[in-house]
């Protein structure tokens, strides 16, 4: 099947299969910052905003995706400036190994558009569908929170 | 993991994809938040052969408040129930439930009607429709037919649906008098099913007296089960500590739980019973609030 739609502001379109899933799709437009983890649902390493909503993309399919506009961990950058919460991640060690970081940076952008000072509990919480299996937890609230301050700031 | 190839279409009314069900036969199935039945199908446990996606049907989101019901549509996300102070100013067992189901990213795609129709027994949102004594609204090329969730769910995994017909509407009754609810829900971790699950509704009379109740539990029955005993153990009576116990251990008995990795067959029987007591509690306090 035919679909036409917009990852981190670039048209594509594609001939899919339609049990083809959507991170599969993705990744194979050269967006690999989306990560395939458990395949099941429940880890978020696989996370991106579907029209500005956290999406696990390994239990979406590609055809789903028709004419929808995408944001993955590429996309988070503009202008050649990182975004806050790249910047904080960065700042506050908010990753060990890095697997969980795109959907964990993903998420938390959605969180933080909608709350930009979100308490400890508000990230736990948000975060909850995204794993971290080195369990580096702490430095990853912290950013979270760190890039709320970067954001009121500005 | 990919399930076997199959058949796709994304309709945009609901008379095409009512004609698409009724030409593609038994084989084919809904999507909507895909978040079960996807899975389900990457491990080969369901193999339909064509999906009829209805996430661009348009007008099918509404949460909307009708002549003593609110009426929740076949697209409502888990997370709009979440938000939605209808929901939060009338059910307080589906606000309770509903921060509870799955993880956030999962509620912001899941559906509230697509879980009903999944009747998986370690599901929220039956026990919760029980307890409110809900009915869903079925429609097919035919026509509509309002269906009590009692009839509705069947057994594990099945509902009274007729081939050709989709979940359009869950309609949850509103308090006619003073009423409260509550879901209290035991899991070992966010995103994990529940080890055990309760559903409590109760309202009063004029007279201080339980005029309704409605209890329903999750995950201890082959599927979501009304504890219809321990409801008749409370309608007509002055609540109490001693009978909110017995309301409890009669919910504990009509539960038949099984020992697994999430508990043994007597544990969760004795947490049916907390549960259930406990749900009962917060029921009638939030009732009772009420002028």
């Amino acid at each position: 099947m035919q679909i036409n739609l917009t990852i981190n502001g670039a048209e594509q379109s594609a001939e899919v299969e339609p049990r083809q899933l959507l991170v599969d799709y993705i990744r194979s437009t050269g967006n690999t910052g989306t990560h395939i983890g458990c395949d099941t649902t429940s880890c978020g390493a696989c996370t991106v905003l579907v029209d500005g909503t956290p999406m696990k993309t390994c239990t979406m399919f590609a055809v789903q995706a028709n004419g929808k506009t995408l944001t993955t961990v590429e996309g988070l950058k503009q202008n050649g400036e990182l975004h806050p919460i790249q910047t904080a991640f960065k700042e506050k060690h908010g990753l060990q190994c890095g697997f969980c970081t795109p959907g964990m940076m993903l998420t938390s952008a959605a969180l933080l558009e909608q709350n930009p000072d979100p308490s400890e509990d508000d990230v736990r919480w948000a975060i909850s569908g995204n794993i971290c299996r080195c369990t580096g937890y702490v430095n990853i609230v912290k950013a979270v929170q760190h890039a709320g301050e970067l954001i009121r700031e500005n | 993991m990919y399930p076997p190839a199959f058949n796709y279409s994304a309709p945009t009314s609901v008379e095409e994809v009512l004609a698409t069900l009724a030409k593609e036969g038994e084989g084919a199935r809904v999507l909507a938040g895909g978040q079960s039945l996807i899975p389900m199908m990457k491990l080969r446990l369901a193999s339909p052969s064509y999906l009829v996606d209805i996430n661009d049907v348009d007008g099918l989101d509404y949460i909307t408040d009708v002549n003593g019901h609110v009426a929740i549509g076949a697209l409502v996300r888990h997370n709009d129930i979440v938000k939605s102070e209808l929901i939060g100013s009338t059910n307080h067992a589906m606000t309770d439930a509903a921060p509870w189901i799955a993880d956030p990213i999962v509620r912001n795609r899941g559906t509230v009607c697509g879980s009903i129709a999944h009747c998986d027994p370690e599901g929220d949102w039956n026990s919760v429709m029980l307890a409110a004594r809900a009915e869903v609204v079925a429609q097919s090329a035919a026509g509509e037919r309002v269906i009590p969730i009692d009839d509705f769910i069947v057994d594990f995994f099945t509902n009274s649906l007729e081939p050709g017909e989709i979940v359009k509407e869950v309609r949850v009754p509103k308090y006619t008098g003073r009423g409260g609810g509550a879901y209290v829900k035991l899991e070992r971790k966010i995103g994990d099913y529940a080890t055990v699950g309760v559903a409590t509704q109760l309202e009063l009379g004029d007279d201080g007296k339980i005029a309704k109740a409605g209890i329903a539990m999750t995950a201890v029955n082959s599927k979501n089960t009304r504890a219809a005993a321990a409801e008749q153990v409370l309608v007509g009576e002055t609540p109490s500590d001693e009978l909110f116990r017995e309301a409890g251990n009669a919910a504990a008995q009509a539960s038949e739980p099984e020992t697994n990795v999430r508990g043994t067959e007597e544990w969760k029987r004795e947490v049916v019973s907390v549960y259930t007591r406990r749900g009962l509690e917060t029921a009638l306090a939030q009732a009772q609030a009420q002028a």
